[in-house]
């Protein structure tokens, strides 16, 4: 083994042991935060009610916050590495839009809000939201003729982005009643995440990993331009459709679930390639980890901030991403000499 | 190749890429008209002519990288019959102005030449890794292997690069303005390198804008205007000539030193 080699290993080893450990932490700090405080956890073992607050609230709710936000990890390094762009994030192709204009259809047909409790109907908006999603990504492809021209298909994702956009605000306009409701799953929750949710994201997250750890050395080839990754031999075209599909389906699983919840996506691998420089088979894990710490502790930070009240997750991680962004963009012109 | 038995070493003599009536269109435009040329097995070739003659596409072309018409063989196999992994175990491609690969470590970027002989999923051999090494060391990039791509000048990068196409370790390796951004030390190399893989029996094809490093080739492809105007050897007056003509007499070819030399005619 090369010691060059070795050194960024142990340094991708470091980052997986540290984002393990912040998880383990912050699954711990979830359980403890709520209404009804760190008490529930110290009863629980005697009131049958703090344990059914723990395990039927909290529980879920932060494992779903740690699940939703490795699946916008995955989802981002995936889309950077794809469209070959650093400022590259997984809503891109539509799924965000699709998934507003699916959730906002649902609700102005169905008369249900995000706000009900009842299983049905949040399976109802979820579904919605999903199909939404990915139906949005569909058409993406459908105008960018399929997977072959990248910049075609960020156009696409745009174009779509922006048309779906008008017709979720024509609908809110139709039927303003709708609009508080809507504006919630705009800014991204995790309320609503129970064990179902949380056992169809772990379903998911794992079948996206690995299709995209296997698609690791594709990415890697296309970091260095497509006509070389081409004369590498590598199969590009199925392989850049696999990866759409493993981009829209952890986009939209986790959009289902929690919302459009901004920018984990889009800061969780650039964290991670500003600590270690490493492939991408082992940056797509890293960043599902660090994504998946981002909005967990995002999450505890809302629920804990103005307690008893809660902000909406959303609202946080785009003040604090927005923020990391300005920074970046800042510390990069500097360094360019404000080119 | 003392291997090969019999009077006429045909295999040697088989051309390592043969293109016959190759047409290929960028946009709307047909950059490449008609085109038919042989490479020798073993030896270096230049392609050369003014800017927007077509070399890069030609090049490309020959690489089975651009849609064209016509047919290229590869080893006397046709390309479009080969899989792309057995082309890539062949045939190493290095571009120019491809995209950065920033975040990429220099070693793990010259690993990627190795993919072609890599089963998927498989972690790299040690054979993998002594290749690396090897292309690392012949472009004097290996004591910077750890820093990212990111971190290093246009021409540390581009011996990266040029790592990474030796890496593939192919029989034919077809270059792209190889010697961009490169300073005198290590063009000298670089030619070193190339008289070395030519040596040992390996194909070289480059496209250089610098006349007289082109004329350090064996061969030399003159190409104008999407079309190969003469092919010959470089130590060849009426080669000579083509050249002048190609680049409008205002080139002038000169020996000095025993090295074939371009000066603009001014």
């Amino acid at each position: 083994m090369s010691p060059a080699g070795t050194h960024q290993r142990r340094k991708a080893f470091w980052l997986a042991l540290g984002l393990g450990l912040a998880s383990l932490v912050l699954l711990a700090l979830g359980m403890s935060v709520g209404s009804t405080g760190f008490d529930s956890v110290l009863q629980m073992q005697r009131d049958p009610q703090a344990f059914l607050i723990v395990s039927e609230i909290r529980l879920p709710r932060t494992l779903g916050a740690w699940l939703s936000g490795a699946l916008l990890g995955l989802a981002g390094a995936v889309a950077q590495g794809l469209f070959r762009n650093p400022l590259a994030d997984p809503y891109l192709l539509g799924s965000a839009s699709g998934a507003s204009l699916g959730v906002a259809l649902a609700m102005a047909l169905l008369g249900i809000s995000p706000l009900a409790t009842h299983w049905l109907a949040r399976l109802g908006l979820t579904g919605a939201a999903f199909v939404g999603a990915v139906l949005a990504v569909l058409l993406t492809l459908l105008l960018a003729k399929g997977v072959q021209h990248t910049l075609r298909l960020l156009l696409a994702g745009v174009v779509i982005g922006v048309v779906l956009g008008a017709i979720t605000s024509l609908t809110l306009l139709l039927q303003p009643e709708i609009m508080q409701a809507m504006q919630s799953f705009m800014l991204g929750s995790t309320a609503f995440v129970g064990w179902t949710a949380c056992a169809l994201m772990a379903a998911v997250f794992a079948a996206m990993m690995l299709a995209a750890w296997m698609m690791g050395h594709a990415l890697d080839g296309l970091a260095l331009g497509e006509a070389t990754a081409q004369s590498l031999g590598l199969p590009l075209a199925w392989m850049r459709a696999a990866l759409v599909g493993v981009l829209a389906l952890s986009t939209g699983t986790a959009v289902a679930q929690t919302g459009l919840i901004a920018f984990v996506g889009l800061a969780a691998p650039h964290l991670v390639r500003s600590a270690v420089k490493t492939t991408h088979g082992r940056l797509i894990g890293l960043a599902s980890l660090m994504g998946a710490v981002l909005l967990t502790a995002a999450d505890i930070l809302a629920r804990g901030l103005v307690a008893p009240q809660e902000l909406p997750v959303g609202v946080l991680t785009a003040v604090l991403g927005g923020s990391y962004l300005l920074w970046l963009m800042h510390r990069h012109t500097e360094r360019t000499g404000g080119a | 190749m003392t291997q090969n038995p019999g009077p006429f070493d045909f295999a040697r003599h088989l051309p390592a890429i043969e293109a016959r009536g190759v047409c290929a269109t960028l946009g709307q435009r047909q950059v490449l008209h008609d085109i038919s040329l042989a490479l020798p097995r073993a030896r270096w070739s230049s392609i050369v002519g003014p800017n927007g003659a077509g070399k890069s596409t030609l090049l490309k072309a020959l690489a089975g990288l651009l849609p064209h018409s016509g047919s290229v063989a590869l080893l006397g196999q046709p390309m479009a019959a080969l899989r792309g992994r057995e082309r890539a175990q062949r045939l190493a491609w290095l571009g120019q102005n491809e995209s950065a690969a920033d975040d990429l470590t220099a070693y793990d970027v010259a690993m990627l030449g190795r993919l072609p002989h890599q089963p998927w999923l498989a972690p790299a051999s040690p054979a993998d890794h002594a290749a690396v090494e090897r292309a690392l060391r012949a472009t004097q990039a290996w004591d910077w292997r750890g820093r990212a791509l990111g971190q290093l000048s246009g021409g540390e990068r581009q011996r990266v690069l040029l790592a990474r196409a030796l890496a593939v370790e192919a029989e034919v390796l077809l270059m792209d303005e190889p010697l961009a951004n490169l300073d005198p030390p290590h063009q000298a190399d670089w030619l070193l390198t190339v008289r070395g893989l030519v040596a040992a029996g390996k194909t070289v094809v480059s496209v250089l804008h610098e006349i007289s490093l082109a004329l350090q080739a064996d061969e030399l492809v003159v190409m104008a205007r999407g079309r190969v105007t003469h092919q010959g050897a470089c130590f060849d007056a009426a080669t000579h000539r083509a050249l002048e003509q190609v680049f409008e007499q205002r080139i002038r070819i000169h020996c000095l030193a025993g090295q074939w030399l371009a000066v603009p005619r001014l």
